[in-house]
Formats: structure tokens, sequence, C-alpha cells
């Protein structure tokens, strides 16, 4: 029963995955997405790993997918952009890299298949992995602390309108609007 | 409850979800969809971590995940970072338009 679970989990996980590439509008490609994301998290369940499904339901199709979202509706992607990806989503396009992957998923499943190995059926519990993890990798614990600070950095950085503006100094006239924008916040957090 | 599927099962599922992303990263032009495609292949890639830590039952196949988790974090903050500047510059979110690089 469980087995038949997991196999119609598979075939969710890659259809949803197909829409996700083939979808030409961003948000219900997003939706597909979040549908892919929950059918993996239901096979990390019964692979034994919840603690990795409920982070991927959380994390991935909670907070990634939200800020795909976010961008996607910010940047208002109308019909227009609709139209232009269908214009762009020939089908000639498609055969080249479709069959190329297709030779390398048949080489690559030909490799391993056969082998009678089955996964364990035991669970392994937060408590397990929580031990290892600030166990003996916690030094790689530290290095995704660095990578998130500098992931944070760098999009605060990238975020900023500044850039636009040093683009071209012409077409910015009102260069010295900056200062004039930061006092008021200046006094404010004084005043906080 | 855990199940005990064969390996190879999974290994071909996460094999095929790559492959899937990586025709979406081959193919589409959209920035967005792109970084979709992305995020498919790494979530492909922890799936074929976690399998191999289920097959020993072995907590450092999850660990993996959640370290391609932390990465697939930092990676879509910059990336939709770089996709605001791009639609600001050349209103638009076709890669090709930039194409070029001024110093």
């Amino acid at each position: 029963m469980e087995t038949a679970i997991f196999y119609i989990a598979a075939l969710v996980a890659a259809l949803a995955t197909l829409r996700v590439v083939t979808h030409v509008n961003a948000s219900h490609a997003l939706i597909y997405l979040v549908v892919s994301l929950l059918a993996v998290a239901v096979i990390f369940f019964l692979l034994g790993a919840p603690f990795a499904a409920a982070l991927e339901v959380v994390v991935y199709a909670g907070a990634i997918v939200v800020l795909f979202l976010f961008v996607v509706m910010m940047l208002n992607l109308g019909r227009t952009s609709v139209e232009r990806e269908r214009g762009w989503l020939r089908p000639g396009m498609w055969i080249g890299p479709a069959v190329l992957a297709a030779v390398l998923l048949v080489s690559f499943v030909f490799v391993f298949w056969g082998t009678d190995a089955k996964t364990s059926g035991e669970m392994v519990g937060p408590r397990a992995v929580g031990i290892a993890l600030f166990g003996p990798y916690i030094i790689a614990v530290e290095l995704a602390g660095f990578l998130l600070l500098a992931a944070l950095v760098g999009a605060w950085h990238l975020g900023r309108r500044y850039l636009e503006e040093r683009r071209g100094a012409d077409d910015f006239p009102e260069e010295d609007a900056s200062p004039d924008e930061a006092a008021p916040e200046a006094s404010a957090e004084g005043n906080a | 409850m855990p199940v005990a599927v064969p390996i190879e099962h999974v290994l071909a599922l996460a094999g095929l979800l790559f492959l899937l992303g990586l025709i979406g990263v081959l193919v589409r032009r959209n920035v967005m969809f792109l970084l979709m495609s992305l995020e498919v292949m790494m979530n492909a890639a922890s799936l074929a971590f976690v399998a191999a830590g289920a097959r020993w039952a072995a907590p450092d196949g999850q660990i993996m995940f959640m370290f391609i988790l932390a990465l697939a974090a930092a990676e879509v903050a910059v990336a939709l970072g770089i996709v605001v500047q791009l639609a600001r510059r050349f209103e638009s979110l076709d890669v090709d338009n930039a194409d070029e690089m001024y110093g």
C-alpha cells in the first residue's frame, strides 16, 4: 500500500516538474513547482526522512517559492510576457535538448539498474539528524552560516536602486536627492 | 510509515527530475524559468542524497539535504536580486539581453 503511494507521488512529481519547465505563465509554473516539491516531500517521508520532508515543505515550498512569487508579482509579468514566452517555446527548440537528456537518462539508469538494493525502511528522526549535524558536521554548519551571510549582503547590494542611477548620470539629473532622503530616516531613527 | 522501495527507482526518479530541470535550463530564455529549473535540479540532487541516506538508515543524507537547502536559499536570494536589476535595466527578463558586460 505505502509502496503504491511512493509510485503515485513519483508520478505526480515527474508530471508537475514537466509542467514547470513547459509552462508559459510564471505564476502557474510556480504553483506546479509547489506541487512537485510537495510530492518530493511525500517521497522523503516514505523514505524515512520526516525532518527532511518537513523542511522541504516549510523552506522550499513555503519560503523559496513565495520569494519567487513576490518577484513575479513585483515585476508584473502580464499577458504580453505570456505571448512572448509562447513565441520562444517553439517545438523545434525542444527536440535537441530533450533527445540529449533522454540519452543521458537512459545511460544513467543503465549504470545502476539491477542492483537488488532496497532502502532500509527505517525512520531516521530529527534527533539523529541533529546529533550528526552539530557533531561531525559542525564546520559545515558554520560554513553554511557564512554562505547565508554573504547571500544576505549580496542580495541587499543588488536590490538597491542606486545601481540603476550609476549607469548613466545624465538620465538621473537629481543625483543629490539621496542625502535628502536619508536625512528624514536618520532623524526618525533618532526619535525612535 | 517508511517503506522499503528499490533504490534504483528512487535514483531513476531523481535522474528524471534533474534532467527535466536541465532541459528547462537549456531551452528557456526567461530568467525566472531558468531559476525555477535550477531549483528543480537542486531538489533532484537532494532527493538522491536522501535516498542514499535511507539506504543505510544514516542521517548523513538528510544533512546534505539541509546544506543543499541553505545553498538554494542563498542562491535564490542573490539571483532574484539580479533578476530585479535585469528587469529594471532592460525592462525584459530575456537573459540574452545581458550578454554584454560593461566594466
